[in-house]
């Protein structure tokens, strides 16, 4: 069982308590009306799907219910961090460091 | 190629067995293919196949990564039903279900495919709602699909427990009597048997690293492990790593791919005599041949490669199993097991051309894909050798993300496939 680390209640707990809530990081549309039909493709259907690090949502529905955002390994399923919804993506030199 | 026969299993044993000769031979990358196929499971060598057999191309490479039939073909619980609610689907799936039915006399190769019937369990009061309405929208498509009391259901599937006291009361059921299972591993075999006779080479242990484009943005061929081999057209069939392999052609994918697991219980005699499923509770068993309990759940929550999962889900669906068939509490699990599946947005697949020339793709065909292996392949073929969409596998289309005519079995099934 994946243990996650929820930053609003600074607790890492059993992965019963969360529920995954999609790639993280995906902008809604400042202006939805001038959008292109590829556009909305990419904004509503596109994901990286990425094989390796993975930036991603999960909400801790049965604890203080927040949305969150968590870096994690796809292969290993390892977590390498977990930060609050609004704050920016570490950085490159910063998920490396966590990932040794 | 050796033609399998009553005659010829009883030859082989009056001499002790021991003149059966290699099935395919393990080929050697060439330099060049006319068209190169990504994924040796039982989509990709069916395509194979079927372009060898029906499109008279054989310069044709199968390449894999791992060893042949390896991935979701190996991994998955075998049943085979076509009973989905939209026209399209039906078509597709009802297609190969017909494929499926000669399969065994085409190949001359035992894929075991038994029409043992599945039977889906309504719950609540919406399960009989959804369900009947499958059941006249399949019935309207030619479709076999057919709703049962819960009297009917226990005499078709006597170990199920439907008293009104059950923690998941069966409200009656949706029994396709046509569809069963059949065995994974002989698919793939069988298929690629008789694409390697036909001349096709099946190179194993071979990661497809990119696929190279040319200066004019149409496909060149695949860089490999074994180095670069040119092609004159790609199909891609990587199931779970499609969007792996497609990203490295600059094509991103409408595409998450999540780990579906699936476990098997001590063998017992058989007691078993059908597939039931159960979307409510997200739970499908039947009994194999070798006499254990196949039970599948749905996929975990999570974007994840790791051909594993996790055990909260096992025990959820193990529960369910465990309240819907009382008889098996006290059974034991031998072996469990992941595959990564790829899911679209609307649950249908993918199966055509793609905005790079030459270069297609069948892929997302999430927790559903082994039971429409020969008519996703056959279809495929026609789409990879006249470079046009198949009647049949014309709607499930890459464009359908941007033009909005979504094939929506997601909404229709949700899960279960």
């Amino acid at each position: 069982m994946l243990l996650i680390h929820c930053p609003y209640c600074t607790r890492k707990l059993p992965e019963l308590e969360f529920a995954y809530a999609g790639e993280a990081h995906i902008d809604r549309p400042k202006d939805p009306s001038a959008l292109s039909d590829e556009e909305w493709r990419d904004f509503l259907f596109i994901r990286n799907n990425r094989r390796g690090l993975h930036f991603e949502r999960w909400r801790h529905i049965h604890g203080c219910g927040r949305f969150f955002n968590a870096v994690r390994e796809t292969v290993s399923d390892t977590f390498l961090t977990t930060y609050k919804a609004g704050q920016p993506k570490p950085t490159e030199a910063a998920l490396k460091e966590m990932g040794r | 190629m050796t033609h399998f026969s009553a005659m010829s299993v009883l030859r082989n044993a009056l001499t002790g067995n021991k003149n059966w000769q290699e099935q395919w031979p393990d080929a050697e990358p060439k330099r060049e293919y006319d068209v190169i196929i990504v994924g040796a499971g039982g989509h990709g060598l069916g395509t194979a196949y079927y372009l060898a057999k029906e499109h008279g191309i054989t310069n044709v490479a199968v390449i894999e990564k791992g060893w042949l039939g390896g991935g979701n073909t190996g991994r998955n619980t075998t049943i085979i039903r076509s009973n989905y609610l939209y026209d399209e689907s039906a078509k597709l799936y009802d297609h190969a279900l017909d494929l499926w039915e000669g399969l065994s006399q085409e190949l001359n190769y035992n894929v075991m495919f038994s029409k043992r019937g599945v039977m889906m369990l309504a719950h609540n009061v919406h399960d009989v709602q959804s369900f009947q309405r499958h059941v006249h929208s399949n019935r309207l498509n030619g479709v076999d699909n057919q709703w049962l009391t819960p009297e009917e259901a226990k005499a078709f599937c006597p170990p199920l427990d439907i008293s009104r006291s059950a923690r998941y009361p069966v409200m009656g059921a949706a029994l396709q009597r046509r569809a069963g299972t059949a065995r994974h591993d002989a698919v793939a075999w069988g298929y690629a048997r008789c694409a390697a006779a036909r001349g096709v080479d099946i190179i194993q242990n071979c990661p497809v690293i990119a696929i190279r484009r040319g200066a004019n943005g149409a496909v060149e061929g695949v860089d490999t492990a074994r180095g670069f081999i040119r092609a004159k057209k790609v199909a891609v069939s990587a199931a779970g790593h499609t969007s792996v392999v497609m990203d490295s052609a600059g094509v991103r994918m409408p595409l998450e791919s999540y780990p579906l697991q699936a476990l098997v219980s001590e063998p017992i005699k058989p007691v078993f005599p059908c597939v039931v499923m159960s979307n409510a509770v997200h739970a499908y068993i039947s009994q194999s041949d070798k006499g254990e309990l196949v039970i599948g759940s749905g996929t975990d929550q999570y974007v994840s490669y790791s051909q594993r999962g996790g055990l909260p889900l096992i025990e959820h669906t193990l529960a369910a199993i465990c309240e819907i068939f009382p008889i098996f509490t006290r059974m034991r699990v031998l072996r469990k097991w992941g595959g990564i599946v790829d899911v679209t947005p609307d649950r249908s697949a993918i199966v055509g051309k793609t905005p790079v020339p030459n270069l297609y793709v069948n892929c997302g065909w999430g927790t559903g894909g082994f039971k429409a292996t020969p008519g996703a392949a056959h279809t495929f073929a026609w789409t990879v050798a006249k470079n046009e969409p198949h009647p049949i596998n014309a709607p499930f289309t890459l464009e359908r993300f941007t033009t909005g005519r979504l094939i929506d079995e997601a909404a229709a099934a949700a899960v279960a496939h």
